[in-house]
């Protein structure tokens, strides 16, 4: 150890990773009035002089940023250009010149005539109405150059680097040149938000609700340690190597690629999550059983107007070709609550994760379904590889009916319902009875059931997926499955605790599908634990009065070699 | 005032990258040039922001106006910029 005490901040983890660099923060929004005055040298100018400094703000921002998207690649790069041209507008410059030729103040002016193209953005709605966060985003780094503030937003990362953000919102995610980033970690957020999904999709560590994070200075060298909830700044040669040791043992578990299956050979279909075709390459090299969620949502975000059935039908294709004779389940749209589409999801919900989202879309634009289960029966049929299709937010067998009814239709051969309502699992008996196969996504099932945010981080030990109430309906579903005989996987992030992994097969799940990178370590923790062993740790488990009781007991009743080597 | 109407042909309509490379066209030419859907109120074809604020979609007639010796000639040059597929890859 060297000498002084090392800065150590806590979080909640994402995974299990770890990596080691310098910190590159994502620059907050400016917070500035709009009648703040300009001072340039120590002097208040207005008129000529305000107008020279904006005019140079804008070609500054506009330099910077075809500059940029010249360094990127692939959306990145786009996204950039197109943010460029918005900022070098002649338009957009010339009415903030005069308004600002006319004595108002810059930030008014700037703001001003932005107002004026993201209202006429807005009122045209679609591809536009989504084109207003490009705009906004000109505005913040035109208002910060202009006032002499560091360029808000994801920075350009020039050597491989640590992410670190208030929070990052999913435009953040689509600039950030992921090539170069070595872990993510967040002041706020939430372990099942998107930046950790996303991030765990791309197997990097991430850390959410790290108090102070944002107070480190650009290229502060950090460890960032997942699995054990810790920044640690400045690190000293033995924790760097501490954590190299780890990394190295994560690999010698990827070495096991084998199916899933208990010690005493009972299987447990092991599936990777995935968001686009690319991803599904991607999963292709491991040793994933095959997709046990296909995040359909991600492609319509991208396109941001709905994809056309010949378009969607192409990536589905795509996807099911990456991975052939591999098991591929596709869920359906699943928009609305924390991921509104413009063309899709109803404005001004009260409470939208209560309302129309997932299936429900269905009440007010069945065509969208119907356009995704045909391009999804193309795909089936030009690939000859049939996808297990799922519709999310079930509620009731009747929903669970109608869309069996309509995905048979279109030719559809396996069609299965997710599990995330309490209701459904209160009822999956009934529901399985219309479906072939459910699946359980634990993120949703926990916030419905424990009726907690999913976006509210500081409610997170309400999530936690341990809660005895959320394990009892994880327990109903699968029970009904085995009467039934037919299929009950679990799809959300719980199916990614080694731990809790265990827990959910001894309860009778026949699948965990979980980000790629968490696979190793769940693979390894079900090899080594009979079905028998799996049960009696469930049963302690539900018999449990707490999250952190049933944890405890399951994590005292490991083989203790396994709590060894997952360091639990 | 020398005025053109053609039809958008990029599948995309007026936006993303076919209303980036009508804009370039247009600030090139050095000639002010307007564009209006039809009935609509005429915007400066240069600014990006406008022109995808009028959100003309792939098929759709636009007005093109400009004044002066050389309207007639870039005007021309836009038209036939218009009726092609901007959005198709490059090199295709």
């Amino acid at each position: 150890m060297t000498t002084g005490v090392a800065v150590v901040l806590h979080g909640v983890g994402v995974g299990r990773r770890a990596a080691v660099g310098p910190v590159a923060r994502v620059q907050p929004v400016p917070a500035v009035p709009g009648d703040a005055p300009l001072v340039v040298d120590g002097e208040v100018v207005t008129g000529e002089a305000a107008q020279e400094v904006v005019a140079r703000a804008f070609a500054d921002v506009s330099a910077a940023l075809a500059g940029q998207s010249q360094r990127a690649t692939g959306t990145v790069k786009d996204v950039l250009a197109a943010t460029a041209q918005m900022a070098d507008d002649r338009a957009l410059r010339s009415q903030v010149l005069a308004r600002v030729g006319a004595g108002e103040p810059v930030v008014a002016a700037i703001d001003g005539v932005v107002e004026t193209f993201a209202t006429m953005f807005t009122q045209a709605g679609g591809y536009l109405a989504e084109r207003v966060t490009d705009l906004r985003s000109v505005r913040d780094r035109v208002v910060a150059a202009a006032m002499g503030l560091p360029a808000p937003g994801v920075p350009e990362l020039t050597e491989p680097s640590v992410v670190v953000a208030t929070d990052l919102a999913p435009a953040d995610t689509a600039a950030l040149d992921l090539d170069r980033v070595l872990a993510i970690v967040t002041e706020l957020g939430g372990p099942t938000g998107h930046t950790a999904i996303i991030a765990g999709q791309l197997g990097l560590p991430c850390l959410v609700r790290v108090h102070g994070v944002t107070d480190l200075a650009d290229g502060t060298r950090v460890a960032v340690d997942a699995a054990g909830g810790l920044v640690t700044v400045d690190p000293d040669d033995a924790l760097v190597a501490d954590l190299d040791r780890r990394a190295a043992a994560e690999r010698a578990l990827e070495s096991d690629t084998k199916a899933g299956a208990t010690a005493d050979g009972h299987a447990v279909q092991l599936l990777a999550n995935i968001g686009t075709a690319a991803d599904a390459v991607r999963v292709a090299a491991t040793a994933a059983e095959g997709v046990g969620l296909f995040r359909t949502e991600v492609l319509f975000l991208e396109s941001t107007t709905e994809p056309t059935v010949a378009e969607q039908a192409a990536a589905y294709a795509d996807a099911l070709a990456a991975l052939p004779g591999r098991k591929v389940v596709v869920r359906t749209l699943d928009a609305g609550a924390d991921k509104p589409l413009a063309f899709a999801t109803q404005p001004d919900e009260e409470n939208p994760a209560l309302g129309v989202r997932g299936y429900r879309l269905v009440r007010t634009n069945a065509d969208l379904v119907e356009h995704q289960l045909e391009a999804l029966a193309q795909a089936q049929r030009s690939t000859g590889q049939a996808p297990w299709v799922m519709a999310p937010m079930i509620a009731t067998a009747d929903e669970a009916r109608d869309f069996a009814r309509r995905a048979r239709a279109h030719g559809i051969e396996r069609v299965g319902v997710m599990v995330e309502v309490p209701s459904a699992a209160l009822r999956a008996a009934e529901i399985l009875a219309e479906v072939d196969f459910v699946s359980l996504g634990t993120n949703d099932l926990a916030q419905y059931t424990m009726a907690t945010d999913r976006l509210r981080g500081e409610l997170a030990d309400l999530l936690d997926p341990w809660q005895p109430a959320v394990l009892d309906l994880v327990a109903a579903t699968a029970r009904a499955g085995a009467e039934l005989g037919k299929p009950v996987g679990v799809c959300g992030e719980s199916a990614a605790d080694p731990v809790l992994a265990l827990v959910l097969v001894g309860l009778g799940v026949t699948s965990l599908s979980m980000s790629s990178g968490a696979l190793p370590a769940v693979r390894f923790a079900v090899r080594r634990h009979t079905l028998e062993r799996c049960r009696e740790l469930a049963a302690a488990a539900l018999a449990a009065a707490s999250a952190q009781a049933a944890r405890d007991v399951v994590v005292d009743g490991l083989d203790p070699e396994v709590r060894a080597a997952l360091g639990v | 005032m020398s005025q053109r109407t053609v039809a958008v042909a990029s599948r995309v309509g007026l936006h993303a990258r076919p209303a980036m490379i009508f804009t370039q066209a247009v600030e090139a030419s050095g000639v002010p040039v307007t564009i209006a859907r039809p009935g609509g109120e005429p915007v400066d074809a240069g600014s990006i922001l406008f022109v995808m604020s009028l959100g003309v979609p792939s098929g759709e007639e636009v007005t093109l106006a400009a004044d002066g010796p050389e309207a007639d000639r870039v005007l021309d040059e836009l038209v036939t910029l218009l009726a092609t597929d901007l959005d198709a890859p490059e090199g295709s």
